[in-house]
């Protein structure tokens, strides 16, 4: 973990509402590993007294690059930075997704909206392809597929309305996978997107004891493990629950450890 | 001239500079260990520490506003024992003095456990949280009656020789008069003050936006609110003052001092930029030289009026 003031390499329109900011932080970008993240403080932001998290989308020859979609007054001030501009970083945090696949594993990543981007250095660093299963609301909402493609990776894609890939959710495709016989082969899941997909994803794995890596989406306050803003529940030995810190003993928790408690997936 | 002399003696703390870190907003210690060198605080004074874990409140427990942030974490914290064997031991690989900020829902738990820390080697002062707006059972009314406040007080001090030094209530009539109580039982300082009670509310939903519902707020919003409280509090009360809320800049910290605070604390502005309390140090020692003053004392309680 470090504190870098970063510069703005490239800052443009992805398509759909999403914006590809590349900086430059050659102090941070050697340590990342995939699904971790950087808090970063967004420039001209007044009023403002947070850091914003970021999952890194690509991290490479000292540069760090985020895929994100302006939706709230965070993420629209920061669309305004232009190249050349420093940027505050805080990071690599959390702990990241293991890479330390079991001999004869299929990985297998399932993403909603853009948590695809946080999970394209899984496929990247992982030595073996497996599958991608992404899911959104519409056409525009699918991101990186090509991507993935390139790494040799097998992308399955469901939309809601039907625009691209199977109409319904993302486990539309996947259950067909699971139900064809995946191949004969044990997948391992690596998961990021909305909490309630994540849970899903966790019930499939848990029914077939299977492992399934879970990047749970908390609001985050310092993102060192100091404010105990982003708690998540996890089942402890005797039937209860305790908290981990998303930022620090997460954001990657195996299912079996979350306890998944309704009221918490409002925060 | 000499460079100004940072130094200071609080309580019979040596700190080596008079710009402390909040309690709640640096941890325990670990935490931002990789991005700050402690040794440079003038002190570490960590969250707050109950006999027993604690679990704190529901999620979510921060709201960003304008200006500030408004928390009900509900004083989630590992114990006593927890601090002492995990946290403790950390914390003395470090050249500061390390100020251990207590809480309780009873009387009797806040003697206990002042009186397991004063046990153990390598505190240098006790906090104490009379006034978290964040716990039901009782905590409230500690900071806000004055027979619960000064009765805690008492108890605390009859079980420790480690200095004293009450967290105030914001949202108290009268300031002067609890400060005035506060010396009276013998605390040894006072900071001032804690978060101010505050909510947000979801209007699409028209839910609350803590899990709490209410929470304290913190940052620049309720600077204004803090300095006077120094000041009120500053006239009433021989013992030191540690001033915060909402420090932000070295600037920030001088109209702490002015207004009669002997050293200042740090707060939510840790979350933006984890080194403020150094810069806060660096440019506290630029505004002395500049004014031709020695030390930070020649500026305390200083306000031309």
């Amino acid at each position: 973990m470090q504190l870098e003031t970063a510069s703005i390499l490239e800052h443009r329109d992805y398509g759909s509402g999403y914006r590809l900011l590349r900086l430059a932080a050659p102090q941070i970008a050697p340590q990342v590993q995939p699904g971790q993240f950087v808090h970063l403080r967004v420039p001209r932001l007044e009023a403002s007294v947070l850091r914003r998290p970021f999952s890194i989308f690509r991290a490479e020859n000292g540069v760090v690059t985020l895929l994100y979609k302006a939706v709230g007054h965070g993420t629209s001030v920061l669309s305004a930075a232009t190249s050349g501009e420093p940027v505050s970083l805080i990071g690599p945090l959390g702990n990241g997704f293991p890479l330390d696949l079991p001999a004869g594993r299929v990985p297998v990543l399932v993403a909603g909206g853009y948590g695809m981007a946080a999970l394209y250095l899984v496929a990247r660093r992982l030595a073996v392809p497996g599958l991608v299963f992404v899911g959104g609301r519409s056409a525009p909402d699918i991101l990186c597929v090509e991507d993935f493609e390139a790494l040799g990776w097998q992308v399955h894609v469901a939309t809601e309305d039907g625009s691209r890939g199977v109409r319904g959710w993302v486990t539309v495709p996947l259950d067909a996978w699971l139900a064809e016989g995946r191949a004969g082969r044990t997948p391992e899941f690596y998961a990021c997107g909305p909490n309630s997909m994540l849970e899903v994803i966790g019930q499939r794995a848990l029914a077939h004891d299977w492992r399934a890596w879970l990047s749970v989406d908390r609001h985050m306050g310092c993102g060192v493990g100091a404010c105990l803003t982003c708690v998540v529940k996890l089942k402890d030995a005797d039937g209860t629950w305790l908290w981990a810190r998303s930022c620090k003993e997460g954001p990657v928790f195996e299912s079996r450890q979350i306890h998944w408690d309704r009221a918490e997936e409002e925060a | 001239m000499s460079a100004p002399d940072l130094s200071i003696t609080l309580a019979g703390i040596r700190m080596k500079n008079p710009v402390m870190v909040a309690s709640g907003t640096f941890g325990y210690g670990p935490e931002y260990a990789d991005l700050v060198d402690l040794s440079q605080l003038g002190a570490m004074v960590v969250k707050g520490i109950s006999t027993e874990p604690w679990q704190g409140n529901q999620t979510p427990r921060t709201v960003e506003v304008a200006s500030g942030l408004i928390n009900a974490i509900g004083l989630q914290n590992p114990g006593a024992e927890g601090f002492l064997q995990t946290y403790l031991p950390f914390l003395r690989n470090y050249d500061v003095p390390v100020i251990v900020n207590i809480w309780g829902r009873t009387v009797e738990e806040y003697a206990a456990v002042a009186a397991r820390l004063s046990a153990a080697e390598g505190i240098a002062a006790l906090e104490l949280n009379v006034s978290c707006p964040n716990i039901k059972e009782g905590s409230k009314s500690f900071g806000s009656n004055a027979d619960m406040f000064r009765r805690v007080i008492a108890a605390t001090r009859a079980v420790t020789k480690l200095p004293l030094i009450p967290k105030l209530a914001p949202d108290v009539f009268r300031i002067a008069e609890f400060a005035r109580l506060a010396e009276a039982e013998g605390a040894d300082a006072l900071a001032i003050a804690n978060s101010v009670p505050a909510m947000a509310i979801d209007i699409e939903t028209r839910r609350p936006k803590l899990a709490n519902i209410t929470g304290g707020l913190s940052g620049p919003a309720i600077r204004p609110i803090a300095v006077r409280l120094v000041w009120e509090a500053a006239k009433a009360v021989q013992i030191p003052i540690i001033g915060m809320g909402g420090i932000y800049t070295a600037a920030d910290a001088v109209e702490f001092f002015i207004a009669g605070a002997s050293a200042v604390a740090v707060g939510t502005a840790n979350f933006l930029e984890p080194a403020t309390p150094l810069t806060v140090a660096a440019g506290l020692r630029d505004y002395l030289a500049r004014h031709q003053l020695g030390s930070v004392r020649e500026l305390v309680g200083t306000l031309a009026c």
